[in-house]
């Protein structure tokens, strides 16, 4: 597709927020969004919520310094159990049900952080394709995120006082400087006269990112967040899966055209990139692709009498 | 991949992952949680 094609008729149709209607997918966002930052007063007060609710590990990259995070972001919480020495038994089981029951539904549906990416792509700049060449290997990078950034460095690399660091957190999230360290630092005087090097850091890789965003759709999906790359593993086997009936599908490309994340849909459509936005099933037009839960109604099925 | 073999990995992961849970649990892990969760991260912000 030509870059100037993509974002002014690239099949996403009308349900998916062209023109007047606001999509399904779009008040699911929005509604995940207000749920988990739903102590609004937080930022008016420049204070963080403390209610007992933060035991409890939400399924989306959402910093718990957000002042209205009601939940504990659980990268945040695997890298401070992993520091802590200990296996993290409950992150990494909470981690687990997310991913085995939803795959990556919740960053299609229930991501702020991918709300924001997709609200800035809607932006009328001309669109990049990224370079297969360059996207394919780039699409890893998120893999070592997760093992060097969330894993082993919270794991060894500890100071002499025994003190291990989130280093995702300090030095990449962007979710924690647009959620928690812009409206902190702008409602408490005494937190901006802390400000350092590694705040102007943080902020750049703010900006580079939702810049990028409006050029590229996702890119913090695509190629950093560790928390999609956890949960891509478990997309082949999740319960919620999408489903392609070949028979129905007349392979004309819109549903390609459409996914946010170049996602090979007729090949491949439960593959770990797809974040189960449900835009490809929005476009088709002889509703080949549809969504499931629970079922494998796809797959091959033993015929009767056999095992 | 066959239906029986996805079936299986499912509930496997799911029962590993609510074992996983429980154990986290009974040995109050959801507290450190909590404890961590409360206070302002200043690594997180972009501070610390």
């Amino acid at each position: 597709m030509r870059n100037d094609e993509r974002g002014k008729n690239d099949g996403r149709g009308s349900h998916y927020g062209y023109g007047n209607k606001i999509s399904f997918q779009r008040v699911v966002q929005l509604l995940s969004a207000a749920v988990i930052n739903g102590y609004a007063i937080g930022f008016a007060k420049g204070k963080i919520f403390t209610g007992k609710s933060k035991a409890f590990c939400v399924p989306v990259l959402n910093c718990y310094s957000c002042p209205g995070a009601l939940g504990a972001c659980p990268i945040g919480a695997l890298q401070a159990a992993l520091g802590g020495g200990r296996f993290p038994f409950y992150v990494l089981g909470s981690l687990m049900l997310f991913g085995i029951v939803l795959g990556r539904l919740v960053c299609g549906m229930l991501c702020p952080f991918g709300l924001v990416q997709d609200l800035l792509y809607k932006i009328p700049v001309p669109k990049w394709n990224v370079p297969k060449k360059f996207d394919e290997p780039a699409r890893y990078v998120k893999y070592v995120v997760l093992f060097v950034f969330v894993i082993v460095l919270p794991l060894f690399a500890v100071s002499e006082n025994g003190i291990s660091i989130p280093y995702f957190c300090k030095y990449v999230c962007p979710a924690g400087t647009l959620g928690g360290g812009l409206p902190l630092v702008a409602a408490n005087p005494r937190l901006r006269e802390l400000i350092g090097i590694l705040f102007d850091w943080k902020v750049a890789v703010l900006v580079l990112i939702l810049v990028s965003s409006m050029f590229v759709s996702r890119p913090f999906c695509r190629y950093l967040c560790p928390l999609g790359a956890f949960y891509s593993v478990f997309n082949r086997f999740s319960f919620y899966r999408m489903k392609l009936d070949e028979h129905e599908c007349i392979g004309c490309g819109r549903c390609e055209r459409a996914c946010p994340m170049d996602v090979e849909v007729t090949k491949d459509i439960n593959g770990p990139e797809c974040i189960r936005c449900g835009k490809c099933k929005a476009v088709c037009p002889t509703k080949a692709i549809s969504s499931e839960f629970c079922k494998q109604s796809n797959l091959v099925q033993p015929a009767r009498g056999e095992k | 991949m066959t239906f029986f073999r996805l079936k299986a990995v499912r509930l496997a992961v799911l029962a590993v992952s609510l074992l996983f849970i429980g154990i986290g649990l009974a040995r109050q892990e959801h507290l450190d949680v909590m404890q961590k969760a409360v206070r302002i991260c200043l690594e997180c912000v972009g501070i610390g």
